[in-house]
């Protein structure tokens, strides 16, 4: 497919289904768009020390991310330099080295290579004739904490790429009394039969919830009231997503260069927190003061951030600490991991209230997340039809007006524009020679 | 007289587990419902061995006003991924009394769990964890625990209940 033709499947208000369902344009967008951008991998918290490593994908590529003697953080091809096997199974641990299970090659943390049987049957060291050993991914970054790498040689710098949206997560962490979070209470990993698209494009879609999730509305309306039960973080949010269409359209919508976008002013604390009026969240704000002052204190948590998008790879929201991770698997679908991020110095009761909120929001089998990996699966089989070939992303479109640090902002909440700002990336990735 | 009496008892949880199993199986939720007490809990962990529900994130961990929330939002016409209710097969096997305090009695089990739904059949297996109660009103779930041997993998969507 050449340049000409992908630009016209992408319009000022429409966009071509084959973007969600062509699979040579999927193999196209892990070269140009996944082998390109910044992705987000995880966070420090999960290599903490020399030998830590996890494991995971960026696009088509096995990875792991390990730290290294030196403290480094270092992104290695999970691939065997000698015949291609996998050299590391485990989703984390910690080590010195890892040993390929085929024939024995030994590699450092740093994806160095170690060791292997037979040293001398080469004619030069086997070492030189693999490239040192591991490939390795040649761009890591972090900002905050949050671990990034770029299967690139060349490109913009995280602090380009991020832009305004390094706002995001300096409130995720700033929102910490010891401003530092980590990882913590296990990793959801859902997976839907849809393109990995869909899901960004949920994220920041504020008239989904009346729709998608009316079944889990009306049950949790007839639902006793009890206040600080653990259920009542749940139970709040399913009710939230039945908010009057006023909260919906006066919710702030932005969106910043490469495709990222967030949502603000949507939630404050007084409508959703569980522990407001818990002895633990005075004794949080308390925590957070001795730190920031109390003009400081009050600032953070006047933050009013809901879900922020990191195209095309990441989406999280720092009111109830959650990261989602988007892992394109084939055209038609996708892997989402959801982690939890406990804030370091808060009161425990803060961690439970996030993990309940999570089972409720993120888990495999919650009544909200459920209905929405329903509507991507059959989103997904219609735009398999050819009776209608472009999906419609009108809305609020010639509204969007220029903002603070060269954002864009929908004229309302309900607005589609991070959907046109998401494609109009899509389509600057998809057709850059490089 | 002692034998006699603990394999009466044992076929009376036996069977207790088939009933469970059977209402789940037929659709009867409410019924279904009935069968656990007002602090019950219902417990899907994430993590193989997880010995806490409270700070690791669980595949489901409902107390009653969940669970009843979950159960409800079957009957709602636009209940997407719960319309049609996915038709289920409950295998319940291995029933094991394990321990017994006068109040509450532990019974572990294994159970299959053949799911279709839209075209697609699934199948499950987990290790089951009863904490049974005796009330006035003959015994009910005090808890309930299912472990997935697949709970760590990545999984599309589940609305079917274990």
């Amino acid at each position: 497919m050449n340049v000409q033709s992908i630009k016209g499947l992408v319009q000022p208000d429409r966009v071509h289904r084959a973007v969600y369902t062509d699979p040579a344009l999927f193999e196209l967008e892990l070269d140009r768009i996944f082998g390109r951008a910044w992705l987000v991998l995880g966070h420090e918290s999960q290599v903490r020390n020399p030998g830590d490593f996890f494991t995971t994908r960026m696009g088509r590529e096995p990875v792991i991310v390990t730290r290294h003697l030196d403290g480094s953080v270092r992104v290695l091809i999970n691939r065997c330099a000698h015949r291609g096997a996998r050299v590391c199974e485990a989703a984390a641990g910690t080590t010195a080295e890892f040993v390929c299970a085929y024939h024995g090659w030994t590699y450092g943390t740093d994806g160095r290579l170690a060791g292997l049987p037979l040293p001398d049957g080469y004619a030069q060291p086997a070492g030189v004739s693999v490239g040192g050993g591991l490939a390795r991914v040649p761009r890591v970054d972090a900002y905050r904490g949050f671990l990034f790498a770029s299967l690139a040689e060349h490109g913009p710098t995280l602090a380009e790429f991020l832009g305004p949206l390094r706002a995001s997560f300096d409130d995720f962490v700033e929102r910490a009394p010891e401003g530092e979070v980590e990882v913590a209470g296990g990793v959801f990993k859902h997976a839907y039969q849809g393109n990995w698209k869909l899901v960004l494009e949920n994220h920041n879609d504020t008239v989904h919830p009346a729709f998608v999730h009316a079944s889990s509305i009306w049950a949790a309306r007839q639902a006793p009231t009890a206040e600080g039960a653990y259920s009542e973080i749940g139970l709040r949010q399913m009710l939230q997503n039945g908010a009057p269409w006023d909260v919906w359209e006066n919710t702030g919508l932005w969106v910043a260069g490469y495709g990222h976008s967030w949502m603000a002013d949507y939630h404050d604390d007084s409508r959703l927190v569980a522990a407001l009026a818990h002895p633990a969240f005075a004794e949080y704000r308390a925590a957070l003061e001795r730190r920031l002052g109390r003009e400081g204190a009050a600032r953070v948590l006047g933050e009013l951030r809901w879900n922020s998008i990191v195209y095309p790879s990441c989406s999280f929201m720092s009111q109830f600490r959650q990261l989602r991770i988007v892992q394109p698997i084939a055209v038609d679908r996708t892997v989402v991991s959801a982690y939890s991020f406990r804030l370091n110095g808060a009161p425990e009761r803060m961690f439970r209230d996030t993990v309940a909120f999570s089972n409720v929001v993120n888990g495999t089998a919650s009544p909200v997340l459920t209905d929405d990996l329903e509507v991507y699966e059959r989103t997904q089989e219609g735009l398999g039809a050819r009776g209608s070939d472009w999906v419609f992303l009108g809305r609020g479109q010639g509204g969007d007006r220029p903002d603070r640090e060269g954002t864009l902002r929908g004229r309302t909440g309900t607005s589609e524009i991070h959907i046109r700002n998401q494609l109009a990336a899509w389509l600057e990735y998809m057709t850059a020679e490089s | 007289m002692r034998e006699s009496a603990d394999v009466e008892r044992r076929a009376e949880l036996e069977e207790f587990l088939y009933q469970e199993a059977w209402l789940l199986d037929q659709g009867r939720f409410d019924e279904w419902l009935e069968l656990y007490t007002d602090d019950a809990t219902y417990w899907i962990p994430l993590q193989a061995d997880q010995s806490d529900p409270l700070t690791t994130s669980s595949i489901v961990y409902d107390d009653r006003r969940l669970l009843e929330v979950r159960v409800r939002q079957f009957q709602h016409p636009r209940a997407h991924a719960r319309v049609p209710v996915p038709r289920t097969v409950h295998q319940v096997g291995n029933v094991r009394v394990i321990e017994s305090d006068g109040r509450d009695v532990r019974v572990s089990s294994t159970l299959c769990l053949v799911e279709f739904r839209r075209e697609r059949q699934r199948v499950w297996g987990a290790r089951v964890e009863h904490r049974l109660r005796r009330t006035d009103q003959g015994l009910r779930i005090a808890a309930k625990r299912v472990d997935l041997v697949n709970s760590e993998a990545e999984l599309d969507g589940i609305v079917c209940i274990f």
